[in-house]
């Protein structure tokens, strides 16, 4: 016994990091996602220019190909776009408006449907059927036609986009909390809880929801993706953040025009980023979920 | 020893896990005779359902079988062919699982899949395999088997289910048939049924059966011959009559005199104190050690096996109990009360 | 004599869930009548102070559900059940609302009844804390002395389920239930899972520990040598009827009813030889559809034409023991 005495949760971490590491691709991938955070983060260091500064923007400077020298005397590694905005300060920004907008959407949703599918696995009966029906009903809506709309009436910003987001995304929390809950509801230690009596609060809040989280944290990886992709995709057709604060769905937008006459690189290097960053933390969201399976008996 | 069918010597099992390798079943080794009934008795990661995966080369990695032989009939299934003991199972060698649906197919009938069961090994019609379905379900005592191979599974009860299970595994007269804990989940009554007909098979077919089991009650009443495991290894073996009438290792007096039935109600039960070390935490020497009220410095190394009466049982003890301790008399009088 | 628990004609039905199609379905005049399980059906019991009473039976039998009734965690469909004369729970819509904290219960799996994600101190502590029998800063010590019952050290305070055996954890929960001060335990299956070494070190704890605090049970067990060793008084059930009830030692030296003497019959013996136990013929039938008359007369070998028809009561027979058979009727079946 006096091997297991230690505290568990720094070992337990580490054997999921053990198991984590097992597929090179995931490693990669969180890698990747990880130097990309860094690069967001740290973006006004970086970066050679401001593309938020209008005053810093130079027209004579506008679709100059990837590796030429602009007025401002750097090299322009990725080129221009139409406006004249280095495109690899642009995509470190954007990347910051997607980063901001995926994590409190996807933190936002996550509190909001956990809560909401908490409530109904727990209390059963009426209360469960009304929220799941109103769940399922949303669910068989897509989820841009919702934020689509909500958007148009809400109008542009950061604090509307996230609003939107989270109106269509916490749907998929709840339905996914409901699943764990209701399944570790009809668990021995609920029940014995119940027959102590413990307050409802502390069975929901303490026993209920840390044992429903493990499915959470996959689904939380996957709905940042989410929320990311569908950050760009409004912001592609012009309902996101407005023009002076582009984010990679305005650029790759943007550059749209110029694809054919054979400037490439204004909506092609948004568009890989974005696409890198969303697939790989959809790989990462893979391997959390192959390794937090319980069926695997750990 | 002829009429040995099933021989297993020095049979090791490895699982590697993150923190090392360690061995489940550590050097087993057993003679198993036609239609004789051998109980392999340990508690929780004592390894006998190990040893029965072994023995049909059921073993997945992370787990590996890295030493011994499994002689059926003087051939060392270990050293087959995967193709050949693919063929060598369910013909000659089947498996009986604690849960039956690990054998059966929730979307097929009874009769389907004990008919793709006996045309697997042999070429007959379908009716001719039918008709060897409906005998077998028949030999295992299940009431009216015309009309069991027109149902599913889940339309029959977990003891027909277990039934079936065994027919199953009798459809190509193996001769041994492996059974892990096949009548824990059921109810008394119904384990009463099975372990009836299990008895008469052996006897009346010459079908040998390792039973593996917790419990020392189904031993007691099944088993011809037992093997006491625990920590991966054997650590008495013998007539089950004998063994259970006066056990010779610590750890097998230390289980029969831990069972209620054997004490007056109320009377304090003699427990082996601790439990049973993990796999990776196993003592030097005798893993029992820890527990044993005989323990001495002489346990600090590993033990050899002792045998007795001309062989027939042994123990892996340094200090084995005599034969007339005082605890026997004393249990054989309450056994008979309570049998009483 | 003193009841602690008076348990008055108690039936349980669980009517299977339907879903929203299989309502519409029935609405419109199709699908079949909703399946009703019968896990209880009009059982009445009572426990004096002190008493420990042993619920034995077979799957479907309803001893586990009778246990979660008194223990508080279903209400009855039909009858009481009185905890010193008050009900133990009450149905707030398809909720139960649990009303004394003087029943605790002792679930079969000890590696389901607790929590893994919480602390053993705080399993022990949040009941006694939430129900003010112990204030926050004393529950350190309150905990340690629980613990120190059950005979573990202060170091395993700190520690989570998943570091502890079988053995251990239903230690854990046997300190949980006593952090209650309960006047009566309902064990449902409390040593089922363990192995029989670690069996005898939860049974010889158990007695220790009824000693010491006076404790009242109802311990429920499908194991007939564990039920004769802990109890008083046994009573022995079938398809969610009492058949038999008598102490402990009477029922095991003179089963009256047929099932119990088929089900004492039907149980492996240690040292007892090959072979010699006789089974029950038949199958354990469905509780959704339990045979008419005296649930046991298909299987029974004493069944005449009257059990058939007319379900047996429960009758004396003798000092403390009744028995729920036409044979004891007037000796005709």
């Amino acid at each position: 016994m006096t091997a297991a005495a230690a505290p568990s949760r720094r070992a337990r971490l580490a054997d999921v990091w053990y198991d984590y590491r097992q597929s090179p691709v995931a490693v990669i991938a969180l890698a990747i996602v990880v130097i990309l955070l860094v690069a967001a983060s740290l973006a006004p260091l970086i970066s050679p220019q401001n593309p938020y500064d209008q005053a810093t923007l130079d027209l004579f400077d506008a679709r100059l190909e990837p590796g030429s020298v602009g007025g401002g005397g750097y090299v322009h590694l990725l080129g221009t776009d139409g406006m004249g905005r280095d495109l690899f300060s642009a995509i470190l920004y954007g990347l910051r408006v997607s980063f901001t907008v995926g994590v409190a959407a996807g933190a936002v949703a996550l509190a909001l449907g956990a809560t909401v599918g908490l409530v109904a696995a727990y209390y059963g009966g009426r209360i469960e059927a009304l929220i799941m029906r109103t769940i399922d009903l949303q669910l068989s809506m897509p989820a841009i036609l919702l934020a689509l709309v909500l958007v148009a009436v809400l109008g542009q910003g950061m604090i509307q986009l996230i609003v939107a987001l989270v109106a269509a995304q916490y749907a998929y929390f709840a339905r996914t909390t409901h699943g764990a809950a209701s399944a570790e509801r009809r668990k021995d230690y609920i029940e014995a809880a119940l027959s102590t009596p413990l307050p409802a609060r502390r069975v929901l809040f303490k026993h209920l929801l840390p044992n429903a989280l493990p499915p959470l944290i996959v689904v939380a990886t996957v709905q940042v993706a989410s929320a990311i992709s569908l950050e760009a995709t409004l912001s592609f057709l012009g309902l996101g953040l407005p023009m002076t604060q582009p984010s990679l769905g305005s650029l790759i937008s943007n550059g749209f025009q110029y694809l054919l006459s054979g400037r490439y690189w204004i909506s092609i290097y948004p568009g890989l980023v974005l696409m890198v960053l969303v697939v790989s933390i959809n790989l990462v969201g893979d391997q959390v979920r192959h390794v937090l399976n319980p069926r695997r008996g750990r | 020893m002829s009429d040995v069918v099933l021989s297993v010597q020095g049979l090791a099992t490895a699982f590697a896990t993150r923190a090392g390798s360690f061995k489940a079943v550590d050097g087993v080794s057993f003679d198993v005779r036609r239609g004789e009934v051998v109980g392999l008795v340990g508690e929780s990661g004592s390894g006998k359902s190990v040893t029965g995966y072994s023995i049909l080369g059921l073993i997945e990695p992370p787990g590996q079988i890295v030493g011994g032989r499994v002689l059926l009939e003087g051939e060392d299934l270990l050293a087959l062919s995967p193709d050949k003991l693919r063929r060598m199972r369910g013909a000659r060698v089947a498996m009986v699982f604690q849960d039956p649906m690990m054998t059966l197919n929730p979307v097929l009938k009874i009769g389907t899949q004990m008919a793709a069961a006996v045309r697997a090994h042999d070429r007959v019609s379908k009716a001719q395999a039918l008709a060897r379905a409906r005998d077998a379900l028949g030999t295992v005592g299940i009431p009216s088997p015309e009309e069991r191979l027109d149902a599913y599974p889940h339309q029959l009860s977990g003891g027909m289910r277990q039934r079936v299970a065994i027919a199953t595994a009798l459809l190509h007269s193996p001769s041994v048939i492996i059974a892990d804990e096949p009548t824990t989940a059921l109810d008394v009554s119904i384990q009463g049924q099975i372990l009836a007909e299990v008895r008469r098979l052996a006897d009346e077919t010459g079908t040998a059966f390792v039973w593996i089991t917790h419990d020392l009650a189904v031993v007691s009443s099944l088993a011809d011959e037992v093997c006491v495991m625990y920590a991966g290894r054997i650590v008495e073996r013998g007539p089950a009559e004998a063994v259970i009438a006066s056990p010779r290792h610590p750890y097998t007096q230390g289980l029969l005199a831990s069972v209620p039935s054997l004490h007056e109600p109320g009377e304090r039960l003699p427990q082996v104190p601790g439990s049973a070390p993990p796999p990776m935490e196993r003592p030097e020497g005798c893993a029992f050690r820890p527990r044993c009220p005989r323990a001495t410095d002489a346990c600090l190394v590993d033990p050899v096996i002792q045998t007795y009466d001309g062989e027939r049982r042994a123990a892996l003890c340094h200090h084995p109990i005599e034969p007339d301790a005082a605890w026997n008399t004393s249990s054989t009088s309450t056994a008979s009360r309570s049998a009483s | 004599m003193e009841h602690l628990l008076d348990i008055d004609g108690v039936s349980k039905r669980f009517v299977k869930q339907t879903t929203l199609g299989e309502r519409i379905a029935r609405a419109l005049g199709a699908g079949g009548a909703p399946e009703i399980v019968r896990a209880v059906t009009d059982v009445s019991l009572t426990v004096s102070r002190g008493e420990v009473v042993g619920l034995v039976g077979e799957s479907g039998c309803g001893k586990s559900t009778l246990g979660r009734m008194v223990a508080g965690i279903y209400t009855p469909s039909n009858g009481r059940i009185r905890f010193e004369g008050a009900p133990v729970a009450v149905s707030r819509g398809r909720r139960v609302e649990k009303l004394t904290t003087r029943v605790q219960m002792i679930h079969q799996d000890p590696f389901a009844s607790l929590n893994p994600r919480v602390r053993v101190a705080d399993t022990v502590a949040e009941g006694p804390v939430a129900h003010k029998l112990v204030s926050q800063k004393d529950a350190d010590a309150y905990v340690a002395d629980m613990l120190e019952r059950v005979g573990f050290d202060a170091a395993s305070r700190r520690r989570f389920p998943h570091q502890f055996s079988g053995g251990q954890r239903q230690r854990i929960a046997i300190a949980r239930a006593l952090a209650m001060k309960p006047d009566l335990l309902v064990l449902d299956e409390p040593v089922a899972s363990l192995d029989v070494s670690i069996q005898a070190q939860v049974l010889n704890l158990f007695q220790d520990l009824r000693r010491d605090l006076d404790l009242t049970a109802i311990f429920v067990s499908h194991d007939l040598g564990v039920v004769r060793h802990v109890s008083d008084r046994v009573a022995i059930m079938y398809l969610g009827r009492i058949v038999e009830t008598a102490p402990t030692r009477t029922l095991y030296a003179a089963p009256a009813h047929p099932y119990t003497k088929a089900l004492f019959e039907s149980v492996p013996k240690i040292g007892a030889g090959r072979g010699v136990f006789r089974p029950i013929a038949g199958e354990i039938p469905s509780p959704l559809a339990p045979p008419q008359g005296c649930h046991f007369h298909p299987r029974c070998p004493s069944a005449g034409p009257r059990c058939g028809r007319e379900a047996p009561v429960l009758k004396s027979i003798g000092p403390g023991q009744s028995a729920a058979c036409h044979l004891h009727d007037g000796g005709v079946a």
